[in-house]
């Protein structure tokens, strides 16, 4: 599943070696990682915290739907966790 | 271990002044205590002055003070930050406070009973120092034999499932070999390699004729890293840090003047950088003193270079001072003997000649064949490699040496 194209069935998580976590003093989602860090924007932050390796990306599309209460996420989703995982920031289960 | 200030990501990068944030990286030097004796070594040259070490109680406290500002990366370094028996301590209570905790080491000590200790106390990622591919080289430049004990470490670091940054300080006597030293470090299964080239500071400023390299060999030791890079893909990123003589291109020193990083030495003095010290005239508090917050926001020391009000020309005008913030001071400080003028580096410095002469002395050097291990004849202002060491520290401030 490794190296597949994010789709719909499959589980992202978040790698190992990689922290996400909420940081008051910023303000938003930060990822950690050796001797570095990403700030995340609300989007991507919503995302990434629910790439446990249980959800599927169709899971996590109609919860982020559901939470903002809106449709059409999927697209915005699926971008982001292709460019996550070319950043070896997820990988699938 | 010069691996923080290159491997910010942009995320990471904040304007300067007038606003102050917090700072993100918390580096914890905790000792300067270390058994290699690198020519190159970044610690204080008169390390063995400074005795008096924070206690156990002094550091968590001060980790909690960091992370209540809000730093979320925290390294713990040195010396050699494993002969502190309280490391386990301090890595369990920074992760505990939600820092990304790093451990920044020569290897030496990390057995597997240590590295179990440090697996449950939580620690996140190890980045180990390697000095060559080769043990000639390796036991060389470190004054010791370690080139063994090095690659047994890199698979205990991997047999615990950390992510690995493996660090090689690249310079005249390692430079030929970087295509074997990626290679190694492939087969080693590191994620990040980091060639960082000296910085001449401390040590490796005392030694710099002999570890200077030429320019030639800059421009293929970095052809060679690009084809590593194409042959071995996304298995390993290598980070290339080019080296600020040859490059004539001053940089953001330390992603800006207290900006994103916080370092406490050894006896607690708070620096915006670790070789600040050397400035002279600029005080720097001791958190046995002062909160990390009152050092960070309030002190003198951190407030003095921050943005670019202490500049002048051709600074002050120049359109690239956002970018480059005037470059180090402590270069500037050590070519000049003066702290407040621009890098000269930067071809707009009027020092920026010394800077070359510098360079155009190593290329002369190699043409005339001479090598560090057998020193050039008849040059008279070379010495032998200086090999970092307390009773060589202790010798040096005697002559008057602080940087
Ligand atoms: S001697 Fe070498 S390993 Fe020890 S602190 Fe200095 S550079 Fe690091
Ligand atoms: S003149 Fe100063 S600000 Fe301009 S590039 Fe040179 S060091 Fe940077």
């Amino acid at each position: 599943m490794n190296d597949a194209n994010p789709n719909l069935s499959g589980c992202p998580r978040v790698n190992d070696g990689f922290r996400l976590q909420w940081e008051p003093a910023q303000d938003c989602h930060v990822l950690l990682y050796p001797e570095g860090m990403v700030k995340l924007n609300l989007s991507a932050g919503e995302i990434l915290k629910r790439c446990d390796g249980k959800r599927s990306v169709a899971d996590i599309v109609v919860e982020l739907e559901q939470a903002f209460l809106t449709t059409g996420l999927l697209d915005e989703t699926l971008a982001f966790l292709h460019l996550a995982r070319q950043n070896k920031w997820v990988t699938w289960s | 271990m010069n691996a923080p200030e290159s491997m910010v990501t942009p995320a990471m990068l904040s304007k300067s002044a007038p606003v102050i944030n917090p700072p993100l990286w918390l580096l914890a030097e905790l000792t300067y205590r270390c058994p290699l004796h690198c020519a190159f070594c970044y610690n204080p040259i008169d390390f063995a002055s400074h005795k008096d070490e924070l206690s156990t109680t002094d550091w968590l406290r001060v980790l909690r003070e960091g992370r209540a500002m809000g730093a979320v990366q925290c390294g713990f370094s040195g010396g050699e930050p494993l002969l502190r028996d309280d490391l386990e301590i301090l890595v369990t209570e920074a992760r505990q406070l939600g820092y990304y905790t790093n451990l920044i080491t020569s290897g030496v000590g990390l057995t597997e009973e240590r590295a179990a200790q440090l697996k449950a106390a939580g620690l996140d990622h190890i980045q180990l120092s390697f000095q060559d591919s080769t043990r000639e080289i390796n036991d060389f430049i470190t004054h010791t034999k370690t080139f063994g004990l090095k690659q047994a470490v890199a698979r205990v670091v991997k047999s615990n499932g950390w992510p690995m940054v493996i660090n090689v300080v690249i310079h005249r006597l390692n430079i030929e070999h970087i295509g074997r030293i990626i290679e190694m470090a492939a087969e080693l299964d590191a994620e990040y390699l980091e060639l960082a080239n000296t910085q001449y500071y401390s040590w490796a400023h005392l030694n710099r004729d002999q570890l200077l390299p030429t320019q030639e060999q800059l421009i293929r030791a970095e052809q060679e890293t690009n084809r590593w890079r194409e042959k071995l893909g996304d298995k390993m990123r290598i980070f290339f840090v080019s080296p600020d003589y040859h490059e004539a291109k001053p940089k953001k020193c330390m992603n800006g003047w207290g900006n994103v990083f916080l370092t406490i030495t050894p006896d607690g003095t708070a620096l915006p950088c670790h070789t600040a010290l050397m400035l002279p005239g600029l005080a720097f508090p001791n958190v046995r003193d002062l909160g990390l917050k009152e050092i960070w926001f309030d002190s003198e020391g951190f407030n003095h270079y921050r943005g670019t009000g202490w500049m002048k020309e051709p600074c002050s005008s120049c359109e690239d001072k956002e970018k480059d913030l005037g470059g180090c001071r402590c270069q500037a400080y050590l070519l000049t003997q003066l702290h407040d003028v621009a890098d000269p580096v930067c071809p707009k410095s009027p020092y920026h000649h010394l800077v070359q002469k510098i360079v155009a002395g190593a290329d002369m050097r190699a043409a005339s064949g001479a090598n560090a291990a057998a020193p050039w004849g008849s040059e008279q202002d070379v010495h032998p490699l200086i090999f970092r060491g307390p009773k060589e520290s202790l010798s040096l401030v005697g002559k008057g040496k602080k940087a």
